[in-house]
This record gives structure tokens, C-alpha cells and sequence, in this order.
């Protein structure tokens, strides 16, 4: 627990006091609350991710071993294990938002907060289905850091976590907008800061709409899992 | 039904590799069957494919009458099992995880209470039933995924190699809580094991198998009869060899060694 929460810590203090100058003189307004959306996102992607992937020895050595035997539809198991997964990474999630608000981050409207934890919600079911739908199809933790370096690092940097997604050059412009984290960070920005890029509305419809795909994608690949 | 398990004819093919290969054997209902073989002879590839965990590339399985294929659902309620690896819940409670497994399999409320207590006091269980799990040794952990497997009253106990890793009191003692449950409710027990004298002392057939293939199958008394041997150790060695087997280390072992490491 406090182990997953010293990344975030550090990009809140090391970047958020680090650029909030230059951020500030380049007339962008203040670092820390443009920051910190972006942080609270990135906590729940990796929580997400992670605990979607653990499937690859819960199901070897796991309590997951004894469902898979069991007289109960793999839809049902593979929706439970992914709403568990959620409800950790939301929870996560929350705890950093509490964490901002100790570095200085004050949110502008708190009626919004529950629409945050909507969003939050939506970004952390979306990611663990899909570390779920790519652990379905592994065997082993040889391809660990390939998605670690390849995958979840680029959606958090390409994410507009750190830097606003106005004006970017073309390619990191393409590749922000086919990254779903952009939207899960857009619509925290919306509804914590009311600063949106995307607006809250298609935020929200992405985050739905990429959810259920690859909860469908995730869905067949783990009734296909053979042990 | 007199053969609760047939198999015939069953292949499993890895790309170009047979791990199991064109065997064939019967189970009778209430009979302890022990499955043996050196190490990648194709052991828990065989008992994955009766258990629904594993397609086979070809072949009949009839599990209780069923098919693994397609009848997931009847042959999964027709056995209970206890894996290589302990599949328990480490953060629920000895009975919250017998619990769940009647939750899983539908057992009827009342009858679960009462099979709960029941299979806890058998197994010595009953006065740990509210500690945790992870503060479980490697016995009570066998243990309790022993009584685990007899809660939604199995025709069929799978065991794959439940004894690694235990003392021999907890095994000599885990082999006593098993015997008595065949006994007393006819269950029949299908087992892999590496511990020869186990196999000898409980089973009242054996089949060994190598190389994906079944070489032998009887009581104990006539495979130390073809082989004229005085032991089923002996016996074993004389039909599977003295050369060992040099597994390569496989993904699996690397696997259990890197979620020893990450949850320490």
C-alpha cells in the first residue's frame, strides 16, 4: 500500500514544485492543480493494470485455480475478478486525491466530486480489463517489462498527465487522442479543475465505450485460458 | 455405474510435442487409483484434461458418465480436488473459505453448516476455523483444501501430488483422512504422487506412465510380480529406469519462484 503510493508522491513533489514555476511564468496558471488530476490518474492505471495481470499466477498457483474448477460460468468470474480489481484501483485512487489536497491542490467545485469518481471508476475498470485481456494470453512475467516500458509507460507520459494536449506536434498529438488515459485524465481535469480539452461528455462516452470493449475482448480471451 | 472414470484412447499434443499419448485405463467407482511416472512423463497434463482445465487433442473422456468438453458444468460438480499448488483464499478464514466453496457449488444452506463442521472436525480443523489462512502451515493448509474438496459431496477426489513438500506425519496422517472419507462415502480417489511407499500402502490400483505413455497398470501385487520385484519402488525403477529425468526448467518454476519473492 505504501509501496504503490510512493510513485505518485514523488511526481507530486518532485514535477509539481519542480515545473510550477516555469508553468507559471509561461502564464499556464498554477502546476500543482493542472498536476495533480494527472497523478491520481496514473495511480489508478497502474493499480489497474497490475492487478488485472496478477491473473497470470492467480491462475497457476491462486485462489483463481479453484474457481476455474468450479460449476460457474467464466463470464462470471472473470466480472467479479475485474470489478475487484476496480474497486482497488478507484480506492487507490481516492487515497491520492487526498494526497494532493495535502501538497496544496484544491479542487473548484466539490458538487463535482462525485462525477470525479465516476470518472475514476470508469478509467479503472477500462485498464483492468485490459491487463486482464493481455494476462489471459500470457504465460509467464517474460513479457512483463515489455508492458511495463512499451505499454503503461507510454499511455502515462502520452496521456496529457504531465503537459496540457493544446498545440503538441502532430504524431504526439495522434497518439494523445487514440490513448484512452487521455480521456480518463481529461475528465478528472473536468470535473476537479473544470478545465477540459475533450469536454466531460465525450470523456465520458470514451471511457464507456473503450471499457466495454475490451471488457468483451478481456470476456473471451479468459474463457479461453487453459492452465 | 461401475467405471466412474474411462479414458480412451487420449492425446494431448503441445505444437509437435505428445505429453500424453494415445493411453487408455478405467477407474471403478469407491477405488483408490494411483497414477504414477517420473517427472514430465505427462502426470498433471492428464489429470488438467479430467478436470476440465486442459483440452485434449483427441480422445474420450467420461468423467461420472460426462464429457470434459462438453459437459463442463456435470463434470466439475462430479469431483473435488487439491492441486500441486494450495489454491486457498489466504486472507478469508479456514471456514469463510469453506464457505465460498459451498457458495460456488450450490450446496444447500443448512447442509452446508452442518458438512462444514462435519468435514472440519475430521480433517482437525474445527478449533482454527476462524484464523486466517496465512497463518496456516503447509499441513493445515493440505488440510483444509482436503475437507474444501469433499464439501459439495464429490463422486470423484483428484489429488495431484498433495504430499510434496509435507512431513511424514502430516502425510501419513493426510493419507488417514482421505481413506476414511472413500471409505465412508464410496468417494473414489484418483492421486499422483512421487512418494512410492504411499502409493504402495493406499492404492488399490496403479497405473505408471512414461513418456506420455501408459507402461503398466494393476494392483501393486502384480506389477512387483511382472517385474520381480519386492517393492513398488523397485518395480517403478525397473519399468521407468534409473536415469533422471533433467526437466528443464520450466516457465512454472520460475513463476513459483517469482511470487515467492514478490509476496515476501
Amino acid at each position: 500500500m505504501i509501496g504503490s503510493l510512493g510513485q505518485p508522491i514523488l511526481f507530486l513533489v518532485a514535477l509539481g514544485f519542480g515545473f510550477g514555476p516555469i508553468f507559471k511564468r509561461a502564464g499556464a496558471g498554477n502546476y500543482m492543480n493542472f498536476l495533480a488530476p494527472g497523478v491520481i490518474a496514473q495511480g489508478i492505471i497502474f493499480t489497474a493494470i497490475f492487478s488485472g495481470i496478477e491473473l497470470i499466477w492467480d491462475r497457476q498457483f491462486g485462489f483463481l485455480k479453484e474457481t476455474l474448477v468450479a460449476p460457474v460460468s467464466r463470464l462470471n468470474i472473470m466480472i467479479g475478478r475485474t470489478l475487484g480489481g476496480t474497486t482497488i484501483a478507484t480506492l487507490q485512487g481516492i487515497i491520492i486525491f487526498f494526497l494532493t489536497l495535502l501538497v496544496g491542490f484544491r479542487p473548484v467545485n466539490l458538487l463535482m466530486l462525485p462525477f470525479a469518481l465516476i470518472v475514476m471508476f470508469l478509467t479503472a475498470l477500462l485498464f483492468t480489463a485490459l491487463g486482464t485481456a493481455i494476462a489471459s494470453t500470457m504465460d509467464d512475467f517474460h513479457g512483463f517489462q515489455m508492458i511495463m516500458n512499451f505499454l503503461i509507460m507510454p499511455l502515462f507520459f502520452l496521456s496529457g498527465a504531465l503537459f496540457p494536449l493544446n498545440d503538441l506536434p502532430g504524431i504526439i498529438n495522434v497518439l494523445s487522442r487514440i490513448n484512452p488515459l487521455s480521456y480518463g485524465v481529461d475528465g478528472l481535469r473536468a470535473t476537479l479543475i473544470n478545465a477540459s480539452h475533450f469536454g466531460l461528455t465525450t470523456d465520458f462516452f470514451v471511457l464507456t465505450g473503450v471499457s466495454i470493449i475490451f471488457l468483451s475482448i478481456g470476456s473471451y480471451l479468459f474463457s479461453k485460458i487453459q492452465v | 455405474m461401475v467405471q466412474i472414470i474411462e479414458v480412451k484412447n487420449l492425446t494431448k499434443k503441445f505444437r509437435d510435442f505428445a505429453a500424453v499419448d494415445n493411453i487408455s485405463f478405467e477407474v471403478k467407482t469407491g477405488e483408490i487409483f494411483a497414477f504414477l511416472g517420473p517427472n514430465g512423463a505427462g502426470k498433471s497434463t492428464t489429470i488438467k484434461m479430467l478436470t476440465t482445465l486442459l483440452t485434449p487433442s483427441s480422445g474420450i473422456i467420461k468423467i461420472n458418465g460426462f464429457d470434459p468438453v462438453h459437459n463442463q458444468d456435470s463434470v466439475r460438480k462430479s469431483f473435488g480436488i487439491v492441486f500441486q499448488d494450495p489454491s486457498l483464499d489466504d486472507e478469508l478464514t479456514a471456514y469463510e473459505n469453506m464457505d465460498f466453496h459451498g457458495v460456488l457449488y450450490n450446496v444447500e444452506k443448512t447442509l452446508k453448516i452442518k458438512r462444514i463442521k462435519e468435514l472440519l472436525n475430521i480433517v482437525d480443523l474445527w478449533d482454527r476455523k476462524d484464523n486466517l489462512v496465512k497463518a496456516f502451515s503447509g499441513g493445515m493448509k493440505r488440510r483444509l483444501e482436503i475437507a474444501r474438496g469433499f464439501l459439495h459431496h464429490p463422486k470423484i477426489f483428484f489429488l495431484d501430488e498433495p504430499t510434496l513438500g509435507l512431513d511424514p506425519q502430516t502425510r501419513n496422517q493426510m493419507w488417514n483422512y482421505v481413506s476414511a472419507l472413500n471409505k465412508k462415502e464410496n468417494i473414489t480417489v484418483f492421486f499422483t504422487t512421487h512418494y512410492m511407499e504411499e502409493a504402495e500402502k493406499i492404492a488399490q490400483k496403479i497405473a505408471v506412465i512414461d513418456h506420455g505413455k501408459i507402461i503398466i497398470q494393476g494392483t501393486v501385487e502384480e506389477l512387483k510380480k511382472s517385474t520381480k520385484t519386492n517393492s513398488l519402488e523397485e518395480a517403478f525403477l525397473v519399468l521407468t529406469g534409473k536415469k533422471i529425468r533433467d526437466e528443464e526448467a520450466n516457465p512454472m518454476e520460475h513463476l513459483r519462484m517469482r511470487r515467492k519473492m514478490w509476496r515476501h
